[in-house]
């Protein structure tokens, strides 16, 4: 929807709409890449460039982010013949994409360098899998793990569940009422031939899943995938000379956490999460609310992420996030779509960045559904959103994306289009 | 030294360097529940930390705990991560309030401790144990002996206590 009438556009606060995402680009979802991360980063940071209209010559940035389980930066700059004035590999997974898009607009506007690249290369099913089995559930219990690993207490759905299950006994959510996230994203995936898996499933089929913990369900669990995903930040003025219709960068909030990030669950109410913080950020430095947003991408590790964080950053009350997400509010041809690709849930699992080059491709007006290509290059949409049909939301505007670390941490961006 | 045990096929390791956890589980091994108390404060905190997360002194001394509570959170693992976890699905994790401190120094603050529901002689608990337990049930701590010099601080149901009429559980089961 068109910015509402009453924002402030004449000063704008915190390098609002000063930064613009010009370049997306991904490599295939698969179960066995058959190639290095580092073939993998080349791949998708190469199509971001070229996605952009931009050269080799005209990026200078990189950041990208993993835990051990991935190449470095100077490896795919060296590969592409990219000189560098800025790099960095930091340590993270989920929550990191809007947290270093915000670390690229500073360090840009610092005059460090002109044009940052991020990316995240994984193998999360062949090589390092993102469920903690494999590898990383062999290695000695020590220090800090004591408290946890020691006990079975290791995994993404291990550790978070205290927070779904909390919120089912605070608020009375249903196992129902999260599944439709499951369904929602896997209607959306259908219509995106990018995805991993592209059939459509329901709240039924969700709920007879087998249990993994309690209270999740398979199908209330992520994919784990092979990809690379990259995304390309510049400034505004800069922007207006790449191939895309400008994409505007209004607020980035970045791994915000609630107090005791060493272990969160001492302060409640633990059925709140992180973004109770980040909304505090992230609206004001925006200029408009969560009323004013047209397409979310709600981080979907798991049903229950989606849910409990567009609860928390203001999209409906405090306990009716179950209610939210079942209503239609979230589908495609409903009112606020939310992972139009499908998400982490059914497109791949990126640790978030898909879930922003998503959005960026709606703001474009130009996802890449089966509509077909007019002689302009760009997709005519049909808003038919039928199984294998258009996922393109009307009149896209604004966005926000809402990254998930942990209940205790997550990272927030706004954006519009020009 | 290191320490090192060897728990449901599991290897634990602790380490000399890392003294706030060779003081907590040196107490555990006794069988005794100790915390660190900050000097300044006087406020306990959980699991141990390097300065006080209230008013960053650095300065604490380990004080005993009584180890009882009620559960605040649970979940309840079917499919295992880690292999130690196989043979003994479906496993309880539980996220305990002790009494001790519970709403101190906030409303929504408590000393929120980790363990898996056990027998009250330590052993991961069968699954007739597993279905009996939920949000609200009272329990009391016990120790499971991984070795000498490290025993993990565990919950087991406390037969003494009053207990609900009927602990909140996953409506699936």
């Amino acid at each position: 929807m068109p910015l509402p009438a009453d924002t402030d556009v004449s000063t704008p606060k915190h390098l609002r709409d000063k930064y613009a995402i010009v370049g997306v680009g991904e490599t295939t979802y698969t179960r066995g890449s058959g190639m290095t991360t580092r073939a993998l980063g080349t791949w998708a940071v190469r199509n971001a460039i070229l996605d952009a209209g931009l050269t080799a010559a005209d990026i200078d940035g990189m950041l990208s982010y993993q835990s051990g389980d991935s190449t470095f930066g100077p490896f795919i700059a060296g590969d592409l013949g990219i000189r560098l004035n800025f790099y960095m590999d930091v340590f993270g997974g989920g929550s990191s994409t809007e947290a270093l898009i915000g670390i690229a607009m500073g360090v840009i506007e610092a005059g460090m360098c002109k044009t940052v690249v991020i990316f995240r290369a994984m193998n999360g099913y062949s090589q390092v899998r993102i469920g903690g089995t494999g590898a990383r559930s062999a290695v000695p219990v020590t220090g800090d793990m004591l408290h946890s690993r020691a006990y079975g207490w290791q995994s993404a759905g291990q550790t978070f569940s205290f927070t779904f299950m909390r919120h089912m006994y605070d608020y009375g959510t249903t196992p129902a009422q999260v599944a439709a996230v499951r369904a929602a994203h896997s209607a959306h995936a259908s219509n995106n031939p990018k995805a991993y898996y592209k059939k459509r499933v329901t709240v039924e089929d969700v709920l007879a899943s087998r249990i993994i913990c309690k209270p999740l369900h398979l199908l209330d669990c992520c994919v784990e995938t092979d990809n690379a995903t990259a995304i390309i930040v510049t400034s505004a003025d800069r922007a207006r000379d790449a191939r895309h219709h400008r994409v505007l960068i209004r607020a980035v909030a970045g791994r915000v956490c609630k107090p005791r990030a060493d272990m969160h669950y001492q302060t409640g109410p633990i059925s709140t999460v992180a973004g109770k913080y980040a909304r505090e950020i992230l609206w004001p430095n925006a200029g408009i609310g969560p009323q004013d947003v047209d397409v979310t991408g709600s981080y979907d590790a798991f049903t229950f992420t989606t849910m409990l964080q567009l609860e928390d950053y203001g999209f409906c009350k405090k306990g009716d996030g179950g209610q939210y997400v079942s209503d239609g509010t979230i589908r495609l041809g409903g009112k606020r779509p939310n992972n139009t690709s499908g998400g982490h849930q059914c497109e791949g699992y990126t640790h978030g960045m898909s879930m922003v080059i998503e959005n960026v491709r709606q703001l474009r007006h130009d996802v890449d559904d089966s509509c077909p290509v007019g002689p302009d290059g760009k997709r005519k949409h049909t808003y038919d959103y039928k199984e294998g049909g258009c996922r393109q939301v009307k009149g896209c505007e604004v966005t926000a994306n809402l990254g998930w670390a942990n209940p205790g941490t997550g990272s927030a961006m706004v954006m519009r289009r020009d | 030294m290191s320490i090192t045990a060897d728990y449901l096929g599991m290897s634990l390791r602790l380490d000399e360097l890392d003294g706030e956890n060779v003081a907590y589980f040196k107490h555990c091994a006794e069988h005794s529940f100790h915390l660190q108390q900050c000097d300044d404060c006087k406020l306990l905190r959980y699991p141990p930390t390097t300065a006080c997360p209230w008013c960053m002194s650095r300065e604490a001394k380990w004080a005993p705990v009584e180890g009882k509570g009620a559960v605040h959170s649970y979940t309840e693992v079917h499919h295992a991560i880690q292999p130690a976890f196989q043979t003994h699905l479906p496993y309880l994790i539980l996220l305990v309030d002790l009494d001790t401190q519970k709403g101190k120094p906030t409303a929504d603050e408590a000393l929120r401790v980790v363990g898996n529901l056990v027998t009250p002689d330590g052993k991961l608990a069968p699954p007739e144990l597993v279905k009996t337990v939920g949000i609200g049930t009272r329990v009391r701590m016990v120790f499971s002996d991984a070795g000498p010099g490290i025993s993990l601080p565990q919950w087991t149901i406390d037969e003494s206590a009053t207990q609900p009429d009927k602990p909140w559980r996953y409506p699936q089961e």
